[in-house]
């Protein structure tokens, strides 16, 4: 592999690579941030007792690492770079060079991202959001001069490569597919990535604008984010202009928003792909799913403002954005229904293949924790309710049961069904096994938990719960015998991850598969020279997902009408 | 008051802190009843999983109406009703403001510690500068000396109000973005430098709880917790008196 190759393939795994640095750093911050709130005296090693501005920092960079550097990257361009150009048949993505560009542009955020440890004061200590004025003035605390200004070039770097990106994978997917594929013909993974690819270019695009201003307003003495006079830590500042707040915070969250869709999209649509595959059955209401990948990126654009029920909006645009909000579980609602009903059945008659192979229970955990997460979503959105639980441990649970594991199941699963096609070898069943029960059982002992300790009023971003006087900290000493098995979860669930690490470090010392489609996979990247850069030109005759009433024999989408006309094809739009 | 009981703070089994607001008991009634329901689909969705995944292909065809539609009708329809329920109890919170004859108190969130300023006989706060903030001058708000309104304004770090009676209060931040939240009081609304914002509620249950910070706002943000003590309305009353007394003597003996 060339360093600077432009081949879509060394592209996407050093996009991959960025995300497994970026989880690495962030799991370990995890660790470091449960350890300090179940035992604030606890001594870290090499460094000493947790600060709570170190806190902070952590929360802040581990918030920013995941978003940004594993959920976005790892999906959307990793995989995306990784597959889809064979997945449509084509050999290259649309402009190579730009393609590497933004790759190696990504690499440069991260760094700068990283780097914000070991300036002077450290990380910036406001959260992935960064909210003005906390952002705006270095005045403001530790980590907030130096640190913060890295932080906003790391992401001003992530939305040029991030934009990039998507405008790649656009086009792409308009311009590249190869003969015979039509838009309805698509597997849903690229329907997936094209929605995502079409959310990043705005979200991505808004967010950068908005860094140059706060930028401004940091530098320049602007007012946009913040009023004409501010008072901050005994300074008085004046500003050339009288600004908001609440600005930064509609300008961030329609960025932010719409990013926790761009992260899980490819995820659903890997889903649907897998168990379709494993079940050995057509995806049920195949257009109703592009329909609602479609209309989930439509709606995810518009909600932005159920993240400012409490910020001091209007309560009337609390009750449109509520609205809108409740609607999305709509459409996600039609996506568990069509995963379950595909799903429904899928033991195999025969006993000759295996339908639980890895790629399927991780796709089938990625259901399971779609469903215990998205389900409080509902709750979350409306704005009475939100009142209580706005910033809890409930809103943490929500997200990070979709967000950090539904969406790492989704790369677990594209990692253990996409692993034969790349390396050409297969990884362990039995540690891929091991490794999805013991980090599911884990995942919901973490995260469960802190649904109780949210509605017990536990609040975010609290570098120490126990400890201090008053009411409020008798109140949140009460969630601390939950706080303790939270952290006993978590350190099983950060362990666990090592046998994934030992299942692809064994597996590339292993012999190579003879087996070209392993899965029995009818999508266009297993049809055989797909994955090479000069290999035979491929033609699409139909759909994916046409399997044999007994599941055993499949057509794949590339095999031509005569050679299979002996296999009767079910129809469209039952459940068999 | 030290060694309050866990009893005392936790109601129940979802770890709910006592409710001791006027609209709260109609809040976690709908709270509990969203976390039933979600409870009963997540059990259903899962239940339908792991059944499909073990049974064998089974040869019946059902319509795409009844798997998929159906549902969905059922699922838009019960989202619906919980949006409109919902949406009445925000609307009777938050689309009016509170009664002309609420009390008015203001807050003031400042790294890392909430003010709580109260109107005093005058019924009307004094005008506010930020340049005039100084601790050190017992001035942390920066109220302007030159403003009659101010001078009979009381200063205070717990939030004392009288059970019963509806609140008004005003917030407003010096510095960064507060999260002003009373977990009892099943309220939470930021604070925010450059405006204000008001929210109104009646407690209703004498005792002492939970003020919190909700928004990161700096290294202290853990700490920036504060005291709320609900009082018997005529104990209230008479706390008020004192406080108004012990600051106009202040006032006279600052002004002769």
């Amino acid at each position: 592999m060339r360093v600077f190759s432009t081949r879509h393939r060394d592209v996407g795994l050093g996009y991959v690579a960025i995300s497994l640095v970026a989880v690495a750093v962030g799991m370990l911050l995890s660790l470091v941030m449960r350890l300090h709130l179940t035992w604030p005296d606890w001594s870290l090693p090499l460094h000493g007792p947790v600060l709570p501005e170190e806190y902070l920092a952590i929360v802040t960079m581990h918030g920013t690492l995941m978003l940004f550097f594993v959920l976005t990257v790892a999906p959307l361009s990793g995989f995306g770079n990784l597959i889809l150009p064979a997945q449509i048949g084509t050999r290259r993505m649309a402009f190579p060079r730009l393609n590497a560009l933004g790759m190696w542009t990504m690499w440069l955020a991260l760094v700068a991202a990283l780097a914000a440890f070991f300036v002077p004061g450290g990380a910036p200590i406001g959260g992935w959001t960064a909210y003005p004025p906390l952002s705006e003035s270095p005045l403001a605390g530790p980590g907030q001069g130096a640190g913060m200004d890295l932080w906003m070039a790391s992401i001003a770097l992530f939305c040029v490569a991030g934009t990039m990106n998507a405008v790649i994978t656009l086009t792409t997917i308009v311009k590249r597919r190869c003969e015979g594929m039509t838009w309805e013909r698509l597997p849903l993974t690229v329907w997936a990535w094209f929605t995502a690819a079409l959310l990043s270019v705005p979200a991505f695009s808004v967010l950068l604008a908005a860094l140059v201003l706060l930028f401004c307003d940091r530098h320049l003495h602007s007012g946009f984010f913040v009023p004409g006079q501010e008072w901050i830590n005994g300074v008085m500042i004046e500003h050339r202009g009288d600004g908001s707040p609440l600005l930064w915070l509609h300008l961030f969250w329609f960025f932010g928003h719409p990013e926790v869709y761009i992260a899980i999209l490819p995820g659903m649509g890997l889903v649907s792909m897998v168990i379709a595959n494993f079940a050995r059955r057509r995806v049920f209401a195949y257009r109703l799913m592009i329909a609602t990948t479609l209309l989930i990126g439509l709606l995810g654009i518009v909600v932005w403002g159920h993240h400012m029920f409490v910020a001091g909006l209007n309560p009337f645009a609390g009750t449109v954005f509520s609205v809108a909000s409740l609607a999305i579980a709509l459409p996600s609602s039609a996506k568990v229904l069509s995963w379950l009903v595909t799903a429904w059945g899928s033991r195999a008659p025969g006993g000759q293949r295996k339908p639980m192979a890895t790629p399927m229970l991780y796709a089938l955990g990625f259901v399971s924790f779609f469903i215990t997460g998205g389900l409080t979503g509902p709750v979350l959105a409306q704005p009475i309710l939100d009142e209580y639980l706005h910033n809890t441990f409930f809103v943490i649970a929500h997200f990070h049961l979709i967000m950090s594991m539904a969406a790492i199941f989704g790369i677990f699963c594209a990692v253990h069904y996409w692993y034969p096609l790349v390396f050409r070898r297969q990884l362990s069943e039995r540690l891929g096994r091991w490794h999805f029960w013991l980090t599911l059982l884990a995942a919901y002992g973490t995260f469960l938990p802190m649904y109780i300790t949210g509605l017990g009023g536990e609040p975010r971003h609290y570098a120490q719960l126990n400890g201090i006087a008053g009411p409020g900290a008798r109140l949140l000493a009460l969630t601390m015998p939950l706080q303790r098995h939270i952290t006993y979860s978590a350190v099983v669930l950060i362990a666990a991850q090592v046998l994934f690490f030992w299942n692809i470090q064994r597996t590339a010392r292993g012999p190579k598969l003879t087996e070209e489609n392993p899965w029995g996979a009818t999508t266009l990247e297993w049809a055989p020279g797909a994955m090479d850069d000069e290999g035979p030109k491929v033609r699409v005759v139909r759909e994916p997902c046409c399997y044999e009433q007994d599941g055993e024999g499949f057509v794949p989408q590339w095999a031509e009408p005569e050679a299979v006309s002996g296999i009767p094809i079910p129809l469209r739009g039952e459940a068999e | 008051m030290a060694s309050l009981q866990t009893s005392d703070v936790v109601r129940w089994g979802w770890f709910l802190p006592r409710d001791a607001a006027l609209h709260g008991p109609a809040l976690d009634a709908h709270l509990m009843l969203n976390l039933w329901i979600v409870l009963g689909l997540a059990v259903l969705a899962h239940g339908l999983l792991l059944v499909g995944v073990m049974v064998r292909r089974r040869r019946a065809k059902l319509p795409v109406v009844m798997l998929e539609y159906l549902p969905l009708l059922a699922l838009t329809a019960l989202f619906a009703w919980l949006a409109t329920k919902s949406e009445q109890l925000w609307a009777s919170q938050r689309y009016v403001g509170a009664d002309p004859a609420a009390m008015q108190v203001e807050v003031t969130g400042e790294q890392f510690a909430w003010y709580f300023r109260y109107p005093g006989v005058d019924a009307a706060f004094g005008r506010t500068k930020l340049p005039l903030v100084s601790a050190a001058e017992g001035n942390s708000l920066g109220i302007d000396p030159t403003d009659p309104k101010g001078k009979d304004d009381i200063v205070t770090s717990q939030l004392v109000l009288p059970a019963g009676r509806e609140v008004d209060l005003t917030l407003r931040s010096l510095d960064v973005i507060h999260g002003f939240s009373a977990p009892e009081m099943r309220l939470k609304q930021n604070a925010v430098p450059g405006q204000t914002a008001h929210i109104h509620f009646t407690p209703t249950v004498p005792g002492e709880y939970a003020i919190l910070c909700t928004q990161v706002c700096g290294l202290g943000h853990y700490r920036m917790q504060s005291v709320l003590r609900v009082l018997p309305a005529k104990e209230f009353d008479a706390w008020l008196t004192q406080r108004e007394l012990a600051k106009a003597r202040f006032e006279s003996e600052v002004s002769r």
